[in-house]
């Protein structure tokens, strides 16, 4: 009894130290971070864009905007892609191919961001600035690498709610002569929107929190992106530039930009916990 | 025997999963029954993992005996030099050893300021409140304005430059070449590189352009002027290599003669700092470094030495 007492309270030891770590975290970002929202004032730091922290002009609207700007572009790429491709392996495929092809795109999710950063950097921006205009390092790079980091997101998260789709949904609608397009359209894919919603939200915040991959290809550029081929600093890219020259203020407001990204990423994680549970 | 070993991990198995089931069941009612227990435990595993942090961080720069260590910490653009000199000095002095830390100008003058290390390395000039430390000038460093090889622009004016880190001038055709956009490339804001940049062309009032693109170190601006025939940007002379054009600024051409001579106009300083340099290691370790040694050491590595 005395044994299991003992490992009953280190697992219990275990369980609270994570949630303590997690809540160190949290205190230390605000403790360090509120100061400068409490100095520069709220408003001026969300919504000016002029970001000169050794002048005393800390405002990081520019980079709120990349950030969406940069997220979005990399949804728009690697959602359809990465849905179409969760419906071919979850509906359409022999399991032979099933077998082969998931494990391996999984294996996406293993590669370091670096590597695709630096793949970014030797290869797409070449392109781009050749064939394209602009610098090359740009919002529509940072969007194509971030659109396939997040494609075993999307992809494993979307084939799990189709796979949640009982069959005797796909047998009616097969049954009232139905092709199996429109039932994969029509009955499995509405059935399992709140899953691939999710899928897509929490795809959304690994791309939002992406930061090696961005700072290499995006070009980190202080002004508000007016189109896709302009550079651009996302949250992420600003904190990491920046924090190993930082001190006083400006360290205080990498740590504000962090309360902001750490909202932002409370907020998605927040709405695809609640909207799995509606189901 | 296989057998054997099989059934015994079985009933092992059975016993652990027994035990698990209860162990959850225990937990969860000491969740819900003695909540304020719990916060306790948790109160003092904070403190403890606290701790553990702080101790980690005191520890990056202890010192083992007094005086056997000396901890250098600062700016990265004096690192890797600071790393050369250090070994060397290690290998003639094998009783003492010296930790070379980055972390920037700013953090290695705050720890020389605190004492958490003996010397700060700065590639920055001191400001008003930091000229209580001691200040060593080790050695000049040139900074060149780069542009891609295609590029067939050999001179700028300090002016010009000013002009188009500032964003006025914004396009090569004002340059007699071909019209195309400049794309400027400069450093983080705090680098060492930038802030000697901006001390030397942009002056007390421009600013660097928010359409700049900005990287992380000396190294990924050489890549992307290597790469892009539009571009341009600053980087150390000590690394200026064969991939890229160095600029002349106002028709002086980097080389260590002009950087020395101080006719090529954007030179700066390393420095070293301390509290107070009393007569032990750490003076040795800096007369080291200004000796004729020291000094051409520095200058195989790229820099120009600052005693003659």
């Amino acid at each position: 009894m005395k044994k299991e007492l003992f490992i009953e309270r280190i697992l219990l030891f275990l369980a609270l130290s994570s949630i303590g770590s997690l809540l160190i975290i949290t205190v230390f970002i605000f403790w360090e971070g509120v100061p400068l929202i409490a100095h520069t004032g709220l408003k001026n730091f969300l919504l000016s864009s002029h970001w000169a922290p050794t002048r005393g002009h800390f405002g990081i609207f520019a980079m709120i905007v990349s950030s969406i700007f940069v997220t979005l572009g990399a949804l728009v790429l690697g959602v359809p892609l990465g849905l179409a491709c969760a419906i071919v392996l979850a509906e359409f495929s022999p399991d032979r191919v099933k077998t082969i092809l998931k494990p391996t795109l999984e294996l996406l999710a293993g590669i370091p961001s670096v590597v695709y950063g630096f793949l970014g950097v030797v290869w797409l921006v070449p392109l781009i600035r050749d064939y394209l205009g602009g610098p090359g390092l740009s919002v529509l790079a940072g969007s194509v690498i971030l659109g396939i980091m997040i494609l075993p997101t999307v992809i494993s998260i979307s084939i799990d709610a189709l796979n949640a789709v009982p069959d005797l949904y796909r047998d009616g609608s097969i049954a009232l002569g139905a092709t199996n397009w429109q039932t994969v359209r029509r009955v499995v894919l509405p059935a399992a929107s709140s899953g691939i919603i999710t899928a897509i939200i929490l795809g959304m915040g690994r791309a939002i929190g992406e930061t090696m991959a961005v700072i290499m290809v995006a070009g980190n550029a202080l002004k508000i992106p007016t189109s896709i081929l302009d550079p651009a600093r996302t949250l992420t890219a600003n904190i990491a530039l920046e924090l190993g020259y930082a001190s006083g203020r400006h360290r205080e407001a990498l740590f504000a930009t962090g309360i902001v990204l750490f909202i932002i990423i409370m907020i998605l994680n927040f709405s695809a916990t609640i909207i799995t549970r509606r189901r | 025997m296989r057998l054997k070993r099989r059934v015994r991990s079985m009933r092992g198995f059975v016993r652990l999963n027994m035990s698990r089931t209860y162990i959850y069941r225990k937990a969860l009612r000491i969740h819900f029954s003695s909540y304020s227990a719990c916060r306790t435990v948790a109160i003092q595993w904070l403190g403890l993992l606290l701790l553990c942090c702080l101790a980690v961080v005191s520890l990056g720069c202890r010192k083992e005996k007094a005086g056997d260590t000396i901890c250098i910490a600062g700016s990265t653009s004096v690192q890797p030099f600071a790393e050369k000199l250090a070994e060397t000095y290690m290998h003639t002095h094998p009783l003492i050893r010296i930790d070379v830390q980055g972390g920037g100008s700013s953090a290695g003058i705050f720890a020389a300021q605190q004492g958490a290390a003996d010397l700060g390395a700065s590639s920055r000039e001191l400001t008003a409140q930091e000229k209580d430390l001691v200040e060593i000038p080790i050695a000049f460093d040139g900074i060149a304005v780069i542009v891609n090889k295609k590029n067939p622009l050999n001179n700028l004016k300090l002016s010009q430059i000013r002009q188009i880190f500032q964003g006025d001038i914004t396009d090569w055709g004002d340059f007699n070449l071909p019209p195309h956009p400049i794309h400027i490339i400069t450093r983080e804001e705090g680098s060492g590189t930038r802030n000697a940049f901006e001390e030397l062309v942009m002056g007390k009032h421009a600013e660097i352009t928010p359409i700049a693109l900005v990287q992380d170190s000396n190294g990924s601006v050489r890549e992307i002027v290597a790469d892009d025939p539009y571009a341009i940007g600053y980087i150390s002379m000590g690394l200026v290599d064969p991939r890229v054009k160095a600029l002349a600024v106002d028709e002086v051409y980097p080389t260590r003669q002009s950087v020395k001579t101080h006719t090529y106009k954007l030179v700066r300083r390393f420095l070293l700092v301390a509290r107070e340099l009393k007569p032990g290691p750490c003076q040795d370790f800096v007369n080291f470094i200004l000796s004729a040694k020291g000094q051409s050491l520095l200058e195989a590595e790229g820099l120009v030495g600052v005693e003659d």
